[in-house]
Parts: structure tokens; C-alpha cells; sequence
């Protein structure tokens, strides 16, 4: 089974990530586009991983999944303490650094 | 490969609901379609573990602190619809399909060679074979992951904490607060009233009468109103007069006019 099927789905999901990020004003749903970036890329590790017989891709894969864990809790809480102070959980609402 | 085909328009089409989709709710469960998805994905080209540990790790945890912070920010916060730089929007469009686009040409026209398939390399099994890199060749990136997950941990339970400011407000606080609003603003002292109960609806999201005909808003939660699925109590009168025409009633309106829940204040058959 080739590899190539897998990429492009993999470049696919990365693109619609990134548009999210671009246009989604929701800070928690602009942070789920992260993730499914992140999800894209695991994929891309995984299928090179088949391609090329070793296990080095799917260690790395691992290891972006540890780092996606970490980044969620710290993200989720700095979304949770700028609600708390804001009353807001869109990105548009936290512009105090520009003035 | 059947698989693949299979799953692939779904996780596309899931994923291109995330971009669409007005709640953060909906969001988050179609993020949930992809990445099960992708797990099947995993299992598909021989990674047993990482199948596993993406339906437990992201499914199982990610996806639920997702879900649970949705709930304290509350369900009810949706996205507007303003854009603040003017056509921002119609601009990552178009940059997000040039990109995808040039993405996948690039990559559809890339031949890596012949796939070399992992069935010698895990050979003795995937998960045994995925423990003897981690803990040889990446020992050192293995413990450091340690050291972010504890960094994590506390970052977590800081950015959580809050300081108190103010002293506790106790019981004796807030009624001696209750009766100085009671005092100054005239507000009631009681609780709130509770919802409709009425012949054929008693559920919270049927707003009581006040004795002038007109629905109690304080009667119904404001996260029900936010949403839009209260019932209006005229409509509820409505359905009774339509219900008593059907059966044949001689007109008697028994039941259909509200209380405040404890029927009090309402004498059941009074109404000619």
C-alpha cells in the first residue's frame, strides 16, 4: 500500500488547522485547530515510519503526543484564567498590549 | 486500504465541520470523529501502541479537559461573527487553499521509493520494539519529557490558582446583604420561583405565569434562554385549546393556567 494516500490526507487535515487558526475567534477552538495540526503531522510521522522499516518515526510521534498532552493543560489554563478576569474566550478581547 | 478510503472523506469532512460549526461543543465532538479516525489511521500502518494511546491519550484525556473547560466557560459562548480586519476571513481562505494546494501537489508528486513496511522491525512485537528505542537511543529526550510533564503539572496548578482578595462571604454575610438589598432596592427576599407547573408541561425550561398572564423570566435558568429552547407560556395555552377542540372538550380550560410550583396561590377549577 503506498504512502502517498496517507500524506495527502495528512497535508489535507494540516490545511484546514491552519485556516482554523487564521479564522476561528474562539481561543478553545483556535487551540482544537492546534491540535488537529499536530494530529496531521503524527500521521505524516507514522506513515514514514512504514515507508522507511524503522520505528523512529512512530517514537517521534509518541513523543509530539507527550508534548501536545503538557500543551493543552497549560493552554487550557491560561484560556481559563483569562476568561475568569475578561469574562471573554475570544482572541479578539485580549488587546490590552496593543494600546 | 478499503479502510482508508473509508475514513478519509469522513475525517475530511469532520474536520472541515470544526472550520463551519457556529458552537465550540459541536467543535470538539467533531474533533473527536478525526481523531479516532487518525487512531484507525495508526492501526492501519502497523502501530498498535500509538493506536492506542491516541484513542486513550487524545479521545480519551485531551478531548474531555477540552470538554470540561467548554462547560466553565460556558456552553452558551459561541463565536461572533464580527471581523475585526476587514476581510481577514475571504484572505485565510484563499491563502489556506493556496497552501493546502501547493502542499499537496508538492507531496503527490514526491516518490519516497518502495515501501519498506515495518513487519521485520516489529518483528518481536510493536510495543516491545517501541521500548527498546525509548529507552536506548532516546533515554535522554525520554527523561526530559519528565521534566515538561512535572513543569506542566505546576505551570497548570498555578495559572489555576487564585489568591483571595477579599474576605469569605459567609451565610450570616449574605443575609444581612439580602435584607440591606431588600431595604434599599425593594428586591425580593425569597428564592426565585421555581418553574411552570402545568397540566401537560412541567419540565425547567417552562417559564411560570405571574398573576397578569405574562411569562416569569426569572422563573426559567438564563443558560436555557441563552440557548433558545424555552417555551413560551401563551403557546403552552394555545396547545390546550387546540388538544380540548380535538378531543371534543365543552370548552372547560381546566389545568392550563400556570402556577408559581407550589400551587398556592391557584385554585384548581376556578376558571369557567
Amino acid at each position: 500500500m503506498s504512502e502517498t494516500p496517507f500524506i495527502v490526507l495528512s497535508a489535507i487535515l494540516f490545511t484546514i488547522g491552519c485556516v482554523g487558526v487564521l479564522t476561528r475567534r474562539n481561543a478553545i477552538v483556535v487551540f482544537m485547530c492546534v491540535e488537529l495540526m499536530l494530529n496531521a503531522s503524527n500521521l505524516a510521522l507514522i506513515t514514514f515510519a512504514r515507508v522507511h522499516g524503522n520505528l523512529d518515526g512512530q517514537v517521534a510521534a509518541f513523543f509530539v503526543m507527550v508534548v501536545a498532552a503538557a500543551e493543552v493543560v497549560v493552554g487550557l489554563a491560561i484560556i481559563m484564567t483569562i476568561f475568569r478576569t475578561r469574562r471573554s474566550a475570544s482572541v479578539d478581547d485580549a488587546s490590552l498590549l496593543k494600546y | 486500504m478499503i479502510g482508508f478510503w473509508l475514513l478519509a472523506p469522513v475525517m475530511v469532512a469532520a474536520a472541515l465541520g470544526i472550520l463551519f460549526t457556529r458552537k465550540a461543543v459541536h467543535a470538539a465532538l467533531l474533533l473527536a470523529v478525526v481523531m479516532i479516525g487518525l487512531a484507525v489511521m495508526y492501526a492501519l500502518q502497523d502501530a498498535p501502541f500509538l493506536f492506542a494511546v491516541q484513542i486513550i491519550v487524545y479521545t480519551g484525556a485531551i478531548l474531555m479537559l477540552f470538554l470540561f473547560v467548554l462547560m466553565l466557560v460556558g456552553v452558551d459562548a459561541s463565536d461572533s461573527v464580527v471581523e475585526t480586519i476587514k476581510g481577514q476571513r475571504l484572505m485565510a481562505t484563499v491563502v489556506g487553499l493556496l497552501f493546502g494546494a501547493v502542499l499537496v501537489v508538492g507531496v503527490a508528486q514526491v516518490t519516497v521509493g518502495a515501501v519498506t513496511g515495518l513487519d521485520e522491525a516489529n518483528a518481536e512485537g510493536n510495543v516491545p520494539a517501541l521500548a527498546q528505542l525509548l529507552f536506548s537511543t532516546y533515554v535522554f529526550a525520554f527523561e526530559a519529557t519528565s521534566a515538561l510533564l512535572i513543569t506542566a503539572a505546576i505551570g497548570a496548578m498555578v495559572l489555576a490558582h487564585r489568591e483571595r482578595l477579599t474576605p469569605k462571604v459567609g451565610q450570616a454575610e449574605r443575609a444581612a446583604q439580602r435584607m440591606r438589598d431588600y431595604v434599599d432596592h425593594g428586591k425580593h427576599l425569597g428564592p426565585l420561583p421555581s418553574p411552570g407547573v402545568y397540566a401537560r408541561h412541567n419540565a425547567v425550561d417552562t417559564p411560570a405565569l405571574l398573576p397578569d398572564g405574562s411569562a416569569a423570566e426569572t422563573s426559567v435558568s438564563r443558560t436555557l434562554t441563552a440557548r433558545g429552547t424555552v417555551r413560551s407560556a401563551p403557546a403552552l395555552a394555545d396547545d390546550v385549546t387546540v388538544l380540548s377542540r380535538q378531543i371534543g372538550h365543552d370548552g372547560r380550560r381546566d389545568g392550563e393556567s400556570g402556577t408559581t410550583g407550589n400551587g398556592r396561590d391557584r385554585e384548581p377549577g376556578d376558571q369557567a
